[in-house]
């Protein structure tokens, strides 16, 4: 019997939540919150796992003014692991009660029941976010997984000091990216316009959101996985043929070659995220001030899209016995605006609630010769697009790094490595029970 | 020895105890040598690089920024680094000398005594050697979750004592190093076994000990993944796993990559410093042996 698990569990929440509403927590998992906020006995303590850096420091300004929720941050390492690990301590029974979750790993945890439904929690700070960011937190069901916390709206960082040195326009379009390239090759054989990552499939996603895939879906009680849609051919067939024209380098980024390129000016552009101006000055201190930004190249001219890469949200763990206090933390922190302004300005992160872009006035200082910086930010992440994230993404993400390292390595066609994931991440969730519309 | 070394002038008379080849050992072991420390010397220059030296400079070039670099890593988060360096003392420090103790116990029990099931506890030992820790991580996790002692400093204690590479070695060298003789001769005095193990065999299997406890302790100096599993507080993290934090910043953090090399460079330190101390011991080692002989 092949049942979809992310269905059944927003059922099960959705009917305990409900239960719980009508008849005032009388089912017995709620039995542990009912009597704790019946007679609170000294402080709830909250645990969070969160990687934000100085997230203990804007912790403490809600525990002064909160001393019946105290929260303690412990700081972990991000990313992937980050993910396994919270997993891990879920399925042991000791999970922290709140955890930073990547719009990504989210349904992971939904699908593994790690994680509550806090849809009458957030009820009131729905409005707070965009709708696309939204949705990223209910996986387009009528549950709310989490609160969402960063976004990353991609978008083009170029050298313009180099683009005027080699005379090139910014590129609308990403034809005019790829004509770019070549003459950047032709003027000085030493220097790349940009480069394709292998090792970075979060980026790759967002430039495939740009052009309007939908990787996952959720249609009735079955998931549909296109990750070998169009929009996506499209991208791969893009990059692929720049890379075999040898006018694109292919090295990855965040690697220490990379890191020596951006500072030696030998490579020119890098379509990122909104959070790239922290990466720019840690890894490329000598460039400072010679980046600027613009919306990334449209697939057609007169367009208007960008993608997400990265951001993450704040969920509340399905085990946690202090549930309603840890859903009102998560709340604070990523609407309240006090909270919003500790998160920019300690947390160096780009908030996803939409009165944080009113907060941002000060451009980074590693973009002083751009003023307006976030203003041009909030314009283009108004038009980013995103798409529902499946169960299995960690299995996807690694087939595209597989995939691409050998398709970069022999220069062959992109659009193979495309199929290669599709057929990964579906014979993936089969094998873990997923029914699967096709 | 230089004129023996032109082979063939004398035929093959007589074998002599140096070979011809005299320099090539010396040779390969000096490439090992370089071989190690390579990567030692790149961390040690690097950590003298700033930000924008890192990764601008010529990898051998020593930069100007070592002191700024340590003044940024003990002022992280108020001086993580320290309490970091205090947990990786403690693990290795208490989890070497508790696993030192529980290897010379076994180990000498089982050289010694002559107990049904000896053979059977010697051989499932040399099984779990053959076990990578790494693979018993999870499962250990998940058992000292039931146990309720995940996220304490025991979860990390705990499952390093037991070391069955140690056990082995202690009963290999326990059997070489003790003649049984000088064991009846302790026993027709009338000492008892507890005696005879703390006064006569302790002090003949010290070098074996400090053998034992020098494994240890760099193993669980180096050890990242069960504590990287086992603990959820950070503030019980040790070097390896907190530097970690460091390094995986999350997609769109930059890595502190400065602080990430000044610290894997100071985490050198107190290892080379017990290699130094401790070499004696094993100096002993050798003319005990010629001692006995």
């Amino acid at each position: 019997m092949r049942v979809n698990r992310l269905a059944v569990t927003a059922v099960a929440i959705l009917t305990a939540a409900l239960s719980t509403a009508c008849a005032g927590g009388t089912d017995e998992p709620s039995a542990q919150s009912a009597s704790q906020s019946a007679a609170p006995a000294g402080p709830v303590k909250l645990t969070y796992w969160t990687w934000v850096p100085n997230m203990d420091k804007i912790v403490s300004v809600w525990n002064q003014a909160h001393p019946d929720i105290q929260v303690t941050v412990s700081k972990q390492a991000g990313g992937d692991d980050a993910a396994a690990k919270f997993l891990t301590a879920a399925k042991a029974g000791n999970p922290p009660d709140l955890v930073q979750a990547e719009y990504q790993m989210l349904p992971s945890f939904v699908a593994a029941d790690a994680v509550a439904d806090l849809k009458a929690e957030t009820e009131q700070v729905k409005g707070e976010f965009g709708e696309g960011v939204w949705s990223l937190v209910t996986l387009g069901t009528d549950a709310v997984y989490a609160v969402p916390q960063d976004s990353g709206p991609m978008m083009l960082y170029y050298r313009r000091d180099l683009f005027e040195k080699y005379g090139i326009e910014v590129p609308k379009t990403w034809d005019e990216y790829a004509e770019a390239a070549r003459t950047v090759r032709k003027k000085d054989p030493k220097v790349f316009l940009g480069t394709f990552s292998s090792k970075d499939p979060g980026w790759f996603a967002g430039l495939s959101q740009q052009a309007g895939a939908q990787w996952w879906s959720i249609s009735g009680d079955a998931w549909k996985v296109a990750v070998n849609d169009e929009a996506t051919k499209k991208v791969a067939a893009y990059w692929g043929g720049l890379v075999k024209e040898g006018v694109i380098d292919d090295m990855p980024y965040f690697t220490p070659e990379w890191n020596k390129a951006l500072n030696d000016g030998t490579l020119l552009t890098w379509p990122s995220a909104v959070w790239g101006p922290g990466v720019l000055s840690s890894n490329a201190p000598k460039a400072k001030g010679k980046w600027a930004v613009a919306p990334l190249p449209q697939w057609n001219a007169g367009e208007n899209y960008s993608g997400f890469w990265g951001g993450s949200s704040t969920a509340v763990a399905a085990t946690s016995p202090n549930k309603a206090a840890a859903a009102k933390f998560a709340t604070w922190l990523n609407t309240d605006p006090q909270a919003l302004e500790l998160l920019i300005k300690e947390g160096a992160i780009y908030p996803a609630a939409a009165k944080g872009a009113a907060l941002m006035t000060e451009a980074p200082d590693y973009f002083s010769n751009q003023p307006d910086f976030w203003q041009r930010a909030a314009a283009i992440g108004a038009t980013a697009r995103g798409f529902t994230f499946g169960p299995n993404v960690n299995v996807t993400y690694n087939a595209y790094r597989d995939a691409f390292d050998k398709a970069v390595a022999a220069k062959s066609d992109f659009t193979a490595a495309v199929q290669a994931m599709q057929d990964t991440t579906i014979a993936d969730m089969r094998k873990s029970g997923f029914s699967l519309a096709q | 020895m230089a004129a023996t070394t032109p082979p063939g002038t004398r035929g093959h008379a007589r074998p002599s105890p140096r070979r011809p080849l005299g320099a090539v050992p010396t040779g390969v072991l000096v490439l090992g040598a370089i071989y190690t420390l390579f990567p030692v010397s790149w961390v040690v220059v690097a950590a003298t690089k700033s930000k924008a030296e890192l990764f601008s400079t010529s990898t051998f070039a020593p930069g100007t920024g070592l002191l700024s670099n340590l003044a940024d890593l003990f002022a992280y988060r108020e001086g993580v680094f320290w309490l970091w360096l205090l947990n990786t003392v403690l693990y290795a420090g208490g989890g070497a000398v508790l696993s030192t103790a529980v290897s010379t116990i076994s180990g000498y029990a089982l050289a010694k005594y002559a107990f049904p099931g000896r053979n059977l506890i010697f051989n499932m030992l040399i099984g779990g050697i053959l076990v990578p820790s790494v693979v018993l991580a999870i499962p250990q996790y998940l058992l000292f979750s039931k146990a309720g002692l995940a996220d304490t400093y025991w979860s990390v204690l705990l499952p390093q004592i037991l070391h069955p590479y140690s056990v082995y070695l202690a009963r290999i060298y326990s059997q070489a190093a003790i003649p049984d003789s000088l064991l009846e001769a302790g026993r027709l005095d009338g000492a008892g076994e507890w005696r005879l193990f703390r006064q006569v065999a302790l002090p003949m299997l010290t070098p074996g000990m400090v053998t034992i406890f020098l494994f240890q302790f760099v193993a669980i100096w180096n050890n990242f993944l069960l504590p990287f599993i086992m603990l959820g507080d950070d503030h019980k993290f040790p070097l390896t796993v907190g530097l970690y934090t460091l390094l995986a910043a999350g997609a769109n953090q930059p890595s502190l990559y400065n602080l990430i090399i000044t610290g894997t460079m100071l985490s050198l330190i107190p290892l080379i410093a017990l290699f130094l101390t401790m070499q004696r011991h094993w100096r002993t080692d050798l003319s005990g042996g010629a001692v006995k002989r």
